[in-house]
């Protein structure tokens, strides 16, 4: 009978396994001068352990021990129990902007308003918006933004005679030409795993799924604009110009590789993805802003990106700050987030620690200044509280649509998706408009 | 005096003896205590609570947990996703129990008549599966049932045979079913051959005096026999099966067709650590809990009383 319990017993296990990986900071209280302080940050950050030497040699009363993670996902549960704990959070955590309202929710993160509101001039005002969720408090500085980018196979456009597309007619045009010229070959894929690469594209269409009205939350995920792209791409999946089958697969990996994906709607990041996945493609690539709905009104969304906060288990909130304000606003931390851990730092003066392209493009001089107009154009766009709920909806019900290839369950998946995430709401006893 | 001075020995030695059976039981005691039954009413406790909002929801205080009486079992059950997801588990079950014990008994039977030469190895490489991490099984079986990167699909391509894509459509069903099939027959067959082993050989011997071949000795004298280990097998293959979650869960990111509440004990899985709703989570594991209980005893009872008759004949 031992195994009846599985599921409970791995809950409770979980719980214990967290509340032992308990972080060293237990010493308490202010340190006297000329102690050292032991910080713990959890990333998932390449290389985050060396741009972390960097502050730890110049700064040897603060030392900060990176503690490496397997992604946004699995740190924010790790987290959310660790808080539900009551020990074993880290000081410093890295939190996608998405998850910082659910965090928020769950008290997970400080309010370092106190130690870090000065930094506000440093950011971008979308940015600056996410970690203040549009309020006084302030639950993190902004590390690292994903603006949406296109990528695509210049060979095969080249010997097609097609250009980058400037719009989603282009888009779909192209992807047609493509998969019409060799029936093996796709311009690209729709991905039912990956609800924040959908939210790029409906945050560029115009979409923004939360909002909050005093205190009082909408949602907003089945508006006019998400639609929009939902039927794009409902469309382009039943007429079979595009391919249904997820990304982040080993059957994609193997496609980008083999040129049978040719092309990727991705964010900054994601020339590090194709010099994983697609190494035999080096030099193929170029990177482009998003097809666009209305090419003489230029907007993108943002795929990916994050803050660095101070969680509410913290004894050393102060010198959490110092380290945080460091890693993305000091020249130097700048530079390492830039060339050691290879992520596109939210800072607006970033631009002198990004000349070079990214080696996997190293022929595209311009990639940079491409990536800094999809910066510019990023739309607002506001994360809920239950953001787990509407992204595992979309998993769930966008999967169904895209197993069946019938562009009608589209738009109704889209409708699960925010039926699901209200119910959520209404049960855990939000209130919500209308 | 005699008598005074006896009394209080005796009766000091007849309390230590009494203490010593709990002195014996006390660690396995403790470990259940501390890892079976304290999570169990913990999760029954969790399942009885919720989480009451105030305002926005953000920031400290926002969250207090509140009675919810049985407002979680009553969401669990209700939820449309449960159900299709019992259907499925039990379609499933309905493949891997037979197909697995079908198999494991043949391997069992053909290992024990003597038959192959290589009875050690094949053992060996009967059992192997089952000492892989189902994780580790299922990702090497996603390999396999990738169109683009199998090789399976290359070999049949040179055949001239389009090999279907498993991880779409019905095929999923089949797909998860084989990994268990693969990793659990061995287990099983090990089980069902030690029983066997254990069956006096003059048996066979009487049988094979009174002309019994090889078939009817096994389905006359062997397959009785093992009885209550077929059946010891059935209900671990049914309780596995109630559980299923690691390979459609390693497997859910391959395919479109695999949600994240496929099984009963994925839904708890995204309850607990996708919605962050603990509570939820709890009550359908307690409905799980039960409900396997429930199946595993029915059932032990339902053939209870013959496997041990047959086990004492």
């Amino acid at each position: 009978m031992k195994k009846t319990f599985a599921g409970v017993l791995a809950t409770a296990l979980l719980m214990t396994g967290a509340a032992c990986s308990s972080s060293d900071d237990s010493d308490g209280g202010t340190p006297k001068p000329g102690e050292k302080v032991e910080l713990t940050y959890w990333t998932w950050a390449p290389n985050m352990d060396k741009v972390v030497d960097g502050w730890n040699t110049a700064h040897p009363d603060i030392h900060v021990t990176v503690n490496k993670q397997d992604g946004g996902d699995p740190a924010v549960t790790k987290l959310l129990t660790a808080i539900k704990a009551g020990s074993g959070a880290p000081d410093v955590m890295q939190a996608e902007y998405q998850k910082i309202p659910t965090l928020v929710s769950a008290n997970a993160l400080a309010d370092i308003a106190k130690e870090s509101g000065g930094l506000k001039s440093k950011f971008p005002e979308s940015a600056w918006t996410a970690v203040t969720l549009g309020g006084e408090a302030l639950y993190g500085v902004p590390q690292d933004s994903g603006p949406m980018m296109f990528y695509y196979r210049t060979d095969v456009f080249a010997k097609l005679g097609l250009s980058a597309p400037k719009t989603w007619d282009d888009y779909a045009a192209a992807a047609r030409r493509i998969h019409t010229a060799d029936q093996k070959q796709y311009l690209g894929t729709f991905s039912a795993n990956d609800p924040g690469w959908f939210a790029g594209l409906a945050q560029q269409a115009g979409a923004s799924w939360w909002g909050v009205d005093g205190d009082t939350w909408s949602v907003a995920i089945n508006d006019a604009a998400t639609q929009k792209v939902a039927n794009y791409w409902g469309g382009l999946v039943q007429e079979g110009a595009i391919d249904n089958k997820p990304m982040y697969t080993p059957e994609w990996n193997a496609a980008l590789n083999d040129g049978t994906q040719v092309g990727w709607l991705s964010s900054v990041w994601g020339p590090g993805v194709l010099e994983g996945n697609a190494a035999s493609t080096k030099g193929k690539w170029k990177a482009a802003l998003l097809p666009q709905w209305d090419a003489a009104a230029p907007a993108n969304g943002n795929w990916g990106g994050s803050a660095t906060s101070v969680t509410t288990q913290s004894k050393h909130k102060a010198q959490a700050a110092e380290f945080i304000a460091w890693l993305n606003t000091d020249p130097a931390g700048i530079k390492a987030l830039a060339g050691t851990a290879n992520v596109y730092p939210a800072a607006v003066d970033s631009s002198a620690a990004l000349t070079a392209p990214p080696a996997f493009l190293s022929d595209q001089s311009d990639f940079y200044t491409v990536a800094a107009e999809a910066a510019k154009i990023t739309k607002p766009f506001t994360y809920g509280p239950d953001v787990n709920v509407a992204y595992s909806a979309y998993n769930d019900a966008f999967g169904k649509a895209a197993a069946s290839k019938k562009s009608a369950d589209f738009p109704a998946a889209l409708a699960t998706m925010q039926q699901t995430t209200v119910d959520d709401m209404k049960n855990t006893g939000f209130k919500i408009a209308g | 005096m005699t008598v005074s001075t006896r009394t209080p020995r005796t009766a000091s030695r007849r309390g230590r003896r009494a203490g010593a059976p709990y002195s014996f039981l006390a660690p396995a005691l403790i470990l259940f205590t501390l890892f079976m039954a304290a999570p169990i009413a913990y999760a029954g406790y969790l399942s009885l609570r919720r989480v009451k909002i105030s305002g926005l929801g953000l920031g400290a205080g926002a969250r207090t947990e509140v009675w919810a009486g049985l407002s979680n079992y009553a969401r669990s059950l209700s939820d449309p996703d449960f159900l299709p997801s019992v259907y499925r588990v039990g379609l499933y079950g309905l493949i891997v129990v037979p197909a697995m014990l079908g198999l494991a008994l043949l391997m069992a039977l053909l290992l024990d008549a003597g038959r192959t030469r290589v009875g050690t190895f094949s053992r060996t490489s009967i059992f192997l599966p089952y000492a892989v991490p189902a994780v580790v099984g299922s990702l090497l079986w996603g390999f396999l049932y990738l169109p683009r990167v199998s090789p399976v699909t290359d070999v049949l391509g040179k055949l001239g045979v389009t090999a279907p894509d498993v991880l779409t459509g019905n095929w999923t069903l089949w797909a998860v079913a084989n990994i268990a099939v693969w990793g659990g027959t061995g287990f099983n067959m090990i089980v069902i051959y030690t029983s066997l082993r254990a069956i006096p050989t003059d048996l066979f011997e009487a049988a094979r005096l009174d002309g019994a071949s090889d078939k009817q000795i096994a389905f006359r004298i062997k397959i009785p026999i093992v009885t209550p280990s077929l059946i010891m097998t059935f209900v671990f293959s049914l309780i596995a099966t109630l559980q299923v979650f690691a390979e459609p869960m390693t497997l859910k990111p391959l395919s479109n067709t695999i949600s994240s509440t496929w099984t009963p004990l994925m839904k708890v899985y995204r309850d607990a650590f996708v919605r962050n709703d603990v509570y939820s989570a709890a009550a359908t594991s307690v409905v799980i809990a039960v409900a396997t209980f429930a199946v595993s005893f029915g059932f032990l009872k339902l053939v209870g009383n013959r496997a041990f008759n047959q086990e004492d004949a």
